[in-house]
């Protein structure tokens, strides 16, 4: 099982993901380091993510675009904020326009990623904070609305936890 | 775009609401079954003022709802406010667990060219 635990915090915004992979630390920041690696994994699989720009260092910036299902092309950017190579990121990740630059006036989503090994795998955890909830909506709205039956079904399971109480 | 029941504002009184572990806890009992404030105002170590303040803003956020019966007034959950607010924050999990589920694919894909 890769993700071994993802948390919503309604509270605070928030959404920790778990993940352990079976690799070394070097290995899983590689695909956060080569854009060709990056884009096989950052956009959902019916919207793959093309970067056209990477610059993977503390105050660089990335630019990519997703290519959907009907030819849409959602555009973001990245900045990095902190690196600490291989174990620590912490980056913003904002919308863009068709130009493929900022949208100004709309807050990017910072996350903060740590990588530490665990015996012969990697632990990698994710922490992502919505600012705003306009904000959450714009980044969902970036063609990942494909998780949403799912997403359902584990409403449900809240629900019912709380009925449960 | 709008994701699921809620409007921008809408989410955001869900989420202010949601964000005291007191109305949490007052909202949890009413999704379970109804209750009179005053009933609710006797579980907590505060006054019936405060108790009847955090239902009014659960109820500006529609999480509840309240109506008067006799000289009660009787709050119950509402479960389709709360999925609203879980709905988005699960969608944008969804996305994460895909993330990483390509994350492990192309890891795997690689190792035999890279072991």
């Amino acid at each position: 099982m890769t993700v071994i635990s993802s948390e919503t915090d309604v509270d605070n915004l928030t959404l920790v993901i778990v993940a352990e992979f079976e690799a070394g630390v070097e290995r899983v920041w590689e695909t956060w380091k080569d854009p060709r690696k990056l884009e096989r994994w950052w956009g959902p699989p019916t919207f793959p993510a093309t970067f056209t720009r990477h610059e993977f260092v503390e105050g660089g910036e990335s630019r990519y675009y997703m290519t959907g299902p009907n030819g849409e092309n959602p555009h973001g950017w990245w900045r990095i904020d902190v690196i600490e190579p291989p174990r620590r990121i912490a980056f913003v990740n904002g919308l863009a326009g068709d130009d493929g630059e900022p949208v100004p006036g709309v807050e990017p989503m910072p996350s903060h990623v740590t990588f530490e090994p665990a015996g012969d795998r990697t632990r990698m955890t994710a922490v992502t904070r919505f600012v705003t909830v306009e904000q959450m909506e714009q980044m969902l709205a970036m063609g990942m609305q494909e998780g949403m039956t799912q997403a359902i079904d584990q409403i449900d399971a809240v629900l019912q936890l709380v009925s449960a109480t | 775009m709008v994701v699921g029941l809620l409007t921008d504002a809408d989410a955001d009184r869900v989420f202010q609401a949601l964000a005291d572990g007191t109305r949490r806890d007052i909202l949890a009992r009413a999704l379970t079954h109804e209750q009179s404030v005053s009933a609710l105002a006797r579980q907590y170590a505060m006054s019936f003022a405060a108790v009847q303040k955090h239902v009014a803003v659960l109820e500006r956020a529609a999480l509840i709802t309240k109506e008067r019966r006799g000289r009660e007034q009787i709050v119950h959950g509402n479960a389709e406010t709360v999925r609203g607010a879980v709905e988005l924050l699960d969608a944008y999990e969804q996305l994460w667990v895909q993330r990483v589920t390509q994350i492990a694919g192309l890891l795997a894909g690689e190792e035999g060219v890279e072991r």
